[in-house]
């Protein structure tokens, strides 16, 4: 997905994260890498709201091809899949965990998901979840921190771009269609 | 391959926001001369109006064409992103609306465009906004002039007509710890001289009518945000949105939630929008900005170089001269290069108005007219045109005397236009 074989543009804005940490958990083969590879989503702390940013977020990838697979303890049912208080109890396989929830909570779920056998976990943008990225990252799961899994999608598939955003992707190189 | 390259400017300023076409692979940006975008469907149609997809409606909220204008603009001033309007008159009054309510007060420069300072007192009086000008040279005025309804500071980067230079890194501290944004007009110093945002700035707005299309062919303008504002306290961007179904900007969009409150409301209200035509020519201005600006300021340094030690010039105000009171502050966040754009007063004995005037008319190289940042050189004598709607405190406050006289220096060859000024003192002389 996106422009070209694969930019080698430098993605900087809009992260708390230092340079080194960026490194390990911003890479940008693995953003698109779990873009363009998961099919069902689990999203932490999905909210009923649909003005907050995860309604937002799971609206948008699913109109995206995405099966979202709500997780809150408020129960109930949202896009036309029953919501599942934690991700210990989903009961099929998931391919990444998309959280909304306080950084002090995201360990737990780490936990869970490494547990439940989930290759990748997604802390959302402004959830500082340091220790939790680490502690995924040393069990061997893909991690993304500090960014946000729609404006990822929209980046590289143009969209974003759109909305006059600062992509910071360079490339003279033309994207293959569905590639 | 490594993902860690960080492109330059030059770089940025040719490819950002702009990769080729997926199916006709176009290597220049097509011009997208629509008016609207026929949607995938009702569903789609349904959350494009909600925001919740990214996506085009109608060419007053945005336009391919526009957003590679935008995105480059954002990329070459380091900014989060960018919104471009029909002017920069249009940038002014949408980046300030956007966050400002009834009530409020913003302190600015008192050396700012006459159009500015019209449309600070005149229209933003009418819409319940007070503007407090100051010294933009002295900072205990900027901090005095702050009160509790102060939600912004205003200044240009390099002042319109004297070429004041904005002392950007004190002023961006003190807007910090008032929690407000800095507001700068970069449109004299474009970012290949000087980027506010990385002295602090919060919000960037420019003229692109100037030096970035730089050809003298379309009015436009632009508003670069840096994303790193904390909006939560401004209720116009934090506060649920009456016509978005209470939609939170900040909460929802975060980095980018001023800029798309700007896009999505300002902007679809006030209807500022620009044509899709003239930002392909801003854009083509915009892909030599740095090559055109470098033969600018070479240029203008040495008119002023010239003007300077001419006996028939009392006195040229151009920061770039080492003895200009100002030179430290254009050596610090311009390189010592502050735009080509500069003031010098004709030495008269009698009406300095008369005199500007038979200077101006003897001119034959420098077109008389009210722009600046054209490729060609440009005059003006500001207290008959630009400022003549300033009452005489008005203009002694924008610093406008009345033998003053604004040359853009744009990229003729150089002697011509010093033998050009030369004939002119001449006959203004005689």
């Amino acid at each position: 997905m996106g422009p070209g074989s694969g930019p080698a543009c430098d993605i900087v804005l809009n992260t708390a994260l230092t340079d080194e940490e960026r490194r390990r958990f911003q890479d940008t083969a693995t953003i698109r890498r779990l873009l363009a590879a998961s099919r069902t989503i689990a999203v932490v702390g999905l909210s009923t709201d649909e003005q907050k940013p995860s309604q937002f977020v799971a609206t948008y990838l699913r109109r995206h091809g995405y099966r979202i697979v709500p997780v809150t303890p408020r129960g109930g049912a949202m896009f036309g899949e029953p919501a599942w208080p934690d991700v210990a109890s989903i009961p099929f396989p998931v391919d990444l965990v998309d959280v909304f929830r306080p950084a002090e909570e995201c360990m737990a779920v780490t936990e869970q998901t490494i547990a439940a056998r989930i290759p990748a976990i997604w802390y959302q943008l402004r959830i500082p979840a340091i220790a939790a990225a680490e502690r995924a990252a040393a069990a061997g799961l893909a991690v993304v921190l500090d960014r946000c899994t729609k404006m990822e999608h929209g980046r590289w598939t143009g969209t974003l771009h759109w909305n006059g955003m600062n992509t910071e992707i360079i490339s003279a190189r033309k994207p293959r269609l569905g590639g | 391959m490594p993902h860690t390259r960080q492109f330059g400017f030059e770089t940025r300023m040719l490819h950002a926001g702009h990769v080729p076409d997926p199916v006709v692979g176009a290597r220049a940006v097509p011009i997208y001369q629509t008016t609207s975008y026929v949607f995938d469907d009702t569903d789609t149609a349904a959350r494009l109006f909600e925001l919740k997809e990214y996506g085009n409606i109608y060419t007053r909220i945005g336009n391919p064409t526009t957003a590679v204008l935008e995105e480059r603009l954002a990329s070459l001033e380091n900014g989060t992103g960018a919104l471009a309007v029909a002017s920069g008159m249009a940038a002014q009054l949408v980046a300030l609306m956007t966050f400002l309510d009834p009530g409020d007060e913003i302190v600015a420069s008192a050396q700012l465009y006459g159009g500015t300072v019209t449309q600070f007192t005149h229209t933003f009086r009418k819409l319940g906004i007070t503007v407090r000008f100051v010294n933009p040279a002295v900072l205990g005025e900027w901090e005095q002039a702050i009160t509790p309804r102060t939600r912004a500071l205003f200044g240009e980067t390099i002042g319109n007509p004297r070429g004041a230079i904005l002392d950007l890194e004190p002023l961006a501290a003190l807007a910090s710890r008032h929690g407000i944004p800095l507001v700068v007009d970069n449109t004299f110093a474009t970012p290949w001289l000087c980027r506010p945002l990385d002295w602090g700035a919060t919000i960037v707005i420019h003229s692109a009518t100037k030096f970035i299309g730089g050809h003298g062919n379309s009015i436009g303008g632009a508003i670069v945000e840096s994303g790193r504002f904390d909006w939560s306290t401004y209720p116009s961007i934090a506060a649920p949105s009456p016509s978005y179904h209470g939609l939170r900007f900040y909460e929802t969009f975060g980095h980018y939630g001023y800029l798309m409150k700007a896009r999505a409301e300002t902007v679809r209200d006030t209807g500022a929008c620009l044509s899709p035509t003239n930002a392909f020519l801003l854009l083509q201005g915009l892909e030599t900005l740095s090559v055109r600006m470098e033969r600018h300021v070479a240029n203008a340094r040495a008119v002023a170089e010239y003007l300077r030690d001419d006996p028939r010039v009392a006195w040229v105000e151009y920061a770039g001269l080492p003895d200009h009171p100002q030179h430290p502050l254009a050596l610090k966040y311009l390189g010592g290069r502050p735009g080509a754009v500069f003031s010098f007063g004709l030495r008269v004995s009698g009406d300095a108005r008369a005199a500007g005037r038979r200077f101006i008319e003897a001119l034959q190289l420098f077109s008389h007219l009210a722009n600046v940042g054209d490729v060609r050189s440009l005059v003006i004598h500001p207290a008959s045109t630009t400022h003549q709607q300033l009452d005489d405190t008005e203009l002694a406050r924008s610093g406008v005397a009345p033998e003053l006289i604004r040359v853009s220096v744009g990229l003729e060859t150089l002697e011509d236009l010093l033998w050009d000024l030369d004939q002119a003192l001449r006959a203004t002389s005689s």
